[in-house]
């Protein structure tokens, strides 16, 4: 038999899961993907991440190379026009024709615009895609106010993107509440509330009549009540239509309001051609949301492919979701619409909570729940419906804030193994089960191996939960050992340490270890006798256990070389150190680069050159950087209210008093800190562990950003301090962190594997709650008053320096170690110019 | 016939840690490993494979179950001490050499 030919039309997240499963089930067939974007599949789901600093590129599912490895063959751009099913045919825009076997329509849908007067404006946008996205950014860029049409949860989406673009945003909805498909009248006005304090202007039961050109802005919006609202843009997010245009041109049966109509196979009227996702109407309905998609894919991939048994049933179209910032949850009937259904409701508007059970008239099953303002119970409440099983007596238990007393949750252990955990991946309580029965052992594997929590990430803690509650069913003790040598964490060698008042790796092996140690352990108890002693890291026993950087006090380069990094305390420095540094970098021949950090790298430094480049550094009155140490680096700054006009506060000169003060602190990972003179966050404060932005009453603290492989934004953690409260908050922040972060762990990692998070780590740090402030900040006083420059205590010991000597019998020097110029500075050599080096001096020789 | 080469002194190298020597044309890591009943030395290349780069002295000095190691500075590969064999890629193998002390002076042979 010839291959067959399966053709799909749109390469959106469900048309891109279609081919992913077919391909995964090897079927042997040839598959052609005919997609109307110019790109590949995207995280659609994830598109205003955009606006909060993702790149587009990270949201792909797939590159045209994937493609080409699966064997699949992909157009992109060329959107078809046409299904010719006499000939069993589709005809692109562009001409082209393609002979299917089998079709799958995966083409989704489009926003709905409404059809007033002037809605065509080149300020009338819509939001679905990456192309929108862009366009949505360049128009912003002239906007002050923007208007989303809709108050549905992607007009809300929007609203937000809206937002954090700086624009003054208003969201103009037709209906009387917010979210009223998801959301019963009591949760759309708490919505509103929380919204509206966020600065988002609402205005509900406002019938758009014509857009024309405005006064002051460049939009003027009419309402059928007479009132107007000028803006600089309009987004459309009026709900969704299915594009099913080329069913119906073929003649396709499809819905009165549209919609391509399949079966539970997800066959459309004609048993060749399938259609999944956004664009299909199942059952009356349209599912606009990505799990029930991925489950259509998945019944029609497992249908082309011959294997029977796989149907599309419907789906659950609960959601939780955070819209600007508030938590809002929806469960099946959230209305209360099923007969005789009874409602439990609790609303707090000191906090703004908002909360509503239904159940049957008996009160013993879930049929639908609200939440706004505090979605915690989401997961419990979920499985309770989803499972149908039996509410405890009082359901309203379920809801009502735990005032003392343990939480009233369904543990995971009270899951039926049918119980879905992971919706995006269709992954139940059975399967992660089975795979931790097949031997995974660790949550990392049991994702691994299941793609659970990999998709929208909101059952990531019930994920943990089970996981860690199955592993320990098994008596599986998850073993958190740093290595073979310690059968200790990190935060447990700390604590041994400090207890027993431990000096040396050598009394702590003896006495908790087993083996030699090894180059995970040693450097990790060397930091931890620093962050607790702070002695001089050189000192013996101590120079043995370090990492090349911090045993030779400079940083390792893959020729064997290292660089040097002078500290430039708030980077500020004056001309004379700046003469002196370029001096002794043009006389050992460094080759010189600015660092991100304000200050100056100096490169291709050999071992034994570095006591004496020290020593002229020292001179000069520099001091060490510790760039080679897992310790605090730099405190960057911006000129601040000195020179600035528009900082409001001193940030040079509280950036160098920090660092003066931190400097040589040894923790977990490098610690990055920054401090901007205003809001204009010029230091980019909020990308580091410890980012400090002057207000015009002091200081706000953000904590736990990074930058790096994984950026991610600090937390907002406490706000106009003045300098002494700033001090002691961050003391004990860093203290707590030496004291219990994992190895190699940075301080967002750290947060967020904390039970209770950044709130926890508030009352830890703020409130003192577990009465450890005083303690903490003695720990911090007693490394600060312990602080040495180590290389000054290095150059001045004859002993120490002899130890970077190269060669223990020689004067010589590393020959392998060979540079050329390029841009009028050293760098070390390619391959290849070594190779054309040594022809050379072959050639001279003979 | 091998030749026994004076290089340093005991002391020139700390207990746990290694020092480069140049014997001949070749760079040699010796490394000291401090133990109950004495300290033992051992010599391997000191040119790690993986990098390019001449390292292997400053390396952590450790073990692994019942092997001694030292771990390269640059990509952390472990190497046996007492073979020279790479413990995460059976097809690489760094030379070595005898090593013996005598009175306080370290000796190696070529
Ligand atoms: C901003 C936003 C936020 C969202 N948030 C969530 C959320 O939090 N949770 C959730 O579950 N869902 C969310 N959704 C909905 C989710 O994205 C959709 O359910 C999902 O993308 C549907 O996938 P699909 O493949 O059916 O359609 P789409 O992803 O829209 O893909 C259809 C593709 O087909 C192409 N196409 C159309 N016609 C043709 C043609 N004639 N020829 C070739 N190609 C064609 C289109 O260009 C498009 O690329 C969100 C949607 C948006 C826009």
């Amino acid at each position: 038999m010839s291959k067959r030919e399966i053709v799909v039309v749109g390469n959106g997240m469900v048309g891109h899961h279609f081919v992913n499963t077919l391909v995964e089930a090897a079927t042997g067939d040839r598959i052609t993907i005919l997609g109307g974007e110019p790109r590949p599949a995207y995280d659609r789901v994830h598109l205003s991440d955009v606006f909060a600093g993702r790149s587009p590129e990270d949201l792909a599912l797939a590159t045209r190379d994937t493609y080409k490895e699966w064997g699949v063959e992909a157009v992109f751009g060329d959107p078809v026009a046409a299904i010719e099913r006499d000939k069993k045919e589709v005809v692109t825009e562009g001409g082209r024709r393609f002979a299917y076997d089998k079709l799958v329509l995966a083409t989704g849908s489009y926003p709905f615009v409404p059809p007033v007067p002037g809605h065509e404006h080149e300020r009338c946008l819509t939001y679905r895609t990456i192309d929108d996205l862009g366009e949505i950014r360049a128009k912003a860029k002239d906007s002050k106010i923007g208007v989303v049409v809709g108050g549905g949860l992607l007009g809300l989406e929007c609203a937000n993107a809206l937002q954090n673009l700086g624009l003054q945003t208003h969201v103009v909805e037709f209906a009387p509440g917010l979210m009223g498909v998801q959301l019963d009248d009591g949760g759309s006005a708490m919505l509103r509330r929380k919204i509206e304090e966020l600065g988002v202007n609402v205005h509900t039961g406002k019938n758009t009549q014509r857009i024309v050109d405005g006064d002051d802005c460049a939009l003027r919006m009419e309402f059928a009540d007479e009132s107007v609202l000028e803006t600089d843009m309009i987004v459309f997010s009026a709900g969704i239509r299915p594009w099913d245009q080329l069913a119906r041109d073929c003649e396709l049966a499809v819905g009165e309001r549209g919609g391509i109509v399949v079966d539970t196979k997800c066959k459309t009227s004609d048993s060749d051609i399938y259609a999944v996702g956004e664009c299909a109407l199942f059952g009356g309905r349209i599912f606009g949301l990505v799990a029930p998609g991925y489950r259509m894919a998945e019944t029609a991939a497992a249908s082309v492919a011959g294997t029977d048994g796989v149907l599309f049933q419907g789906a659950d179209m609960s959601t939780k979701l955070k819209l600007l910032g508030v938590d809002v949850g929806s469960i099946g009937d959230a209305h209360g619409r099923t007969p005789g259904a009874m409602s439990f409701v609790f609303s707090d508007q000191r906090e703004n909570i908002y909360k509503r059970l239904v159940t049957s008239g008996d009160g013993k099953s879930l049929l639908g729940a609200v939440l706004v303002g505090d979605c915690g119970e989401y997961d419990t409440l979920l499985q309770y419906h989803l499972n149908d099983i039996e509410l405890p007596a009082d359901p309203q238990a379920l809801i009502l804030p735990n005032v003392g007393g343990a939480p009233v949750g369904l543990g995971v252990a009270a899951l039926p193994a049918t119980a879905t955990i992971c919706s995006c991946h269709n992954v139940s309580k059975g399967d992660i089960v089975g795979v931790i029965d097949a031997g995974c052992c660790s949550l990392g594997e049991v994702k691994a191996e299941t793609k659970a929590s990999t998709g929208c990430g909101g059952c990531a803690a019930m994920l943990k939960n089970l996981v860690d509650d199955e592993l320990a069913a098994r008596g599986v003790a998850v073993d958190k050992s740093i290595c073979e040598h310690f059968a200790f964490t990190r935060q447990d060698l700390y604590n041994i340490v400090r207890v027993e008042n431990i000096r040396s790796f050598d009394a702590l092996l003896d006495k908790h270890g087993k083996g030699m140690g090894c180059d995970i352990c040693k450097p990790a108890v060397a930091s931890i006798l620093a962050s607790c002693w702070n002695d001089y890291v050189l000192e013996q026993p101590h120079a043995p256990l370090q990492d090349t950087n911090d045993r030779f006090l400079a940083n390792l380069q893959k020729d064997g070389t290292y660089s040097v990094v002078p500290r430039v305390p708030g980077g500020e420095i004056t001309p004379d150190k700046l003469i002196a540094l370029g001096y002794v970098a043009k006389k050992y021949d460094l080759y010189t680069k600015i660092t991100g950090g304000q200050r100056v790298d100096l490169f291709g430094a050999r071992m034994e050159q570095l006591p004496d480049i020290w020593g002229e550094l020292i001179q000069a009155g520099f001091e060490t950087g510790h760039a080679y140490g897992k310790a605090l680096r730099t405190v960057k700054s911006c000129v601040g209210s000195t020179w600035c006009r528009y900082g409001v506060q001193d940030s040079v000169g509280m950036a160098i008093l920090l660092e003066e003060r931190y400097k040589g602190l040894r923790s977990p990972h490098k610690l990055k800190m920054a401090v901007s003179g205003c809001t204009r966050e010029c230091a980019e404060a909020q990308g580091k562990d410890v980012g400090v932005i002057a207000t015009e009453k002091g200081w706000n603290l953000y904590v736990c950003g990074n930058g790096g492989m994984k950026p991610r934004h600090a937390d907002l953690f406490a706000t106009d301090l003045d300098d002494e409260t700033l001090i002691r908050y961050i003391d004990r922040f860093f203290m707590f962190y030496c004291r219990t972060a994992d190895r190699l762990q940075r301080t967002s990692v750290w947060m967020e594997n904390m039970e209770g998070g950044l709130e926890y780590l508030q009352q830890v740090i703020i409130e003192d709650s577990l009465g450890l402030g005083a303690e903490l900040e003695a720990q911090m006083a007693a490394v600060i008053g312990a602080y040495q420059c180590e290389w000054k205590t290095t150059v001045e010991d004859p002993e120490k320096v002899a130890q970077f000597k190269f060669f223990v019998n020689a004067d010589a020097t590393d020959e392998n170690v060979v540079f050329v110029r390029e841009r009028k500075q050293v760098r070390p050599a390619t391959e290849e110019e070594r190779a054309a080096m040594s022809a050379d001096i072959l050639a001279t020789a003979s | 016939m091998s030749q026994w080469n004076d290089i340093c002194s005991v002391a020139d190298i700390l207990p746990n840690s290694g020092r480069c020597a140049l014997l001949g044309g070749d760079q040699v890591a010796i490394f000291r490993v401090a133990g109950g009943d004495g300290d033992t030395f051992y010599a391997l290349a000191n040119h790690d494979p993986f990098s390019g780069a001449n390292v292997i002295s400053r390396g952590i000095v450790g073990s692994l179950g019942e092997r001694l190691v030292v771990a390269s500075p640059v990509y952390k590969q472990h190497f046996c001490l007492d073979s020279g064999e790479c413990v995460e890629d059976g097809e690489v193998k760094l030379r070595t050499w005898p090593v013996r002390v005598e009175g306080d002076r370290v000796l190696l042979a070529s």
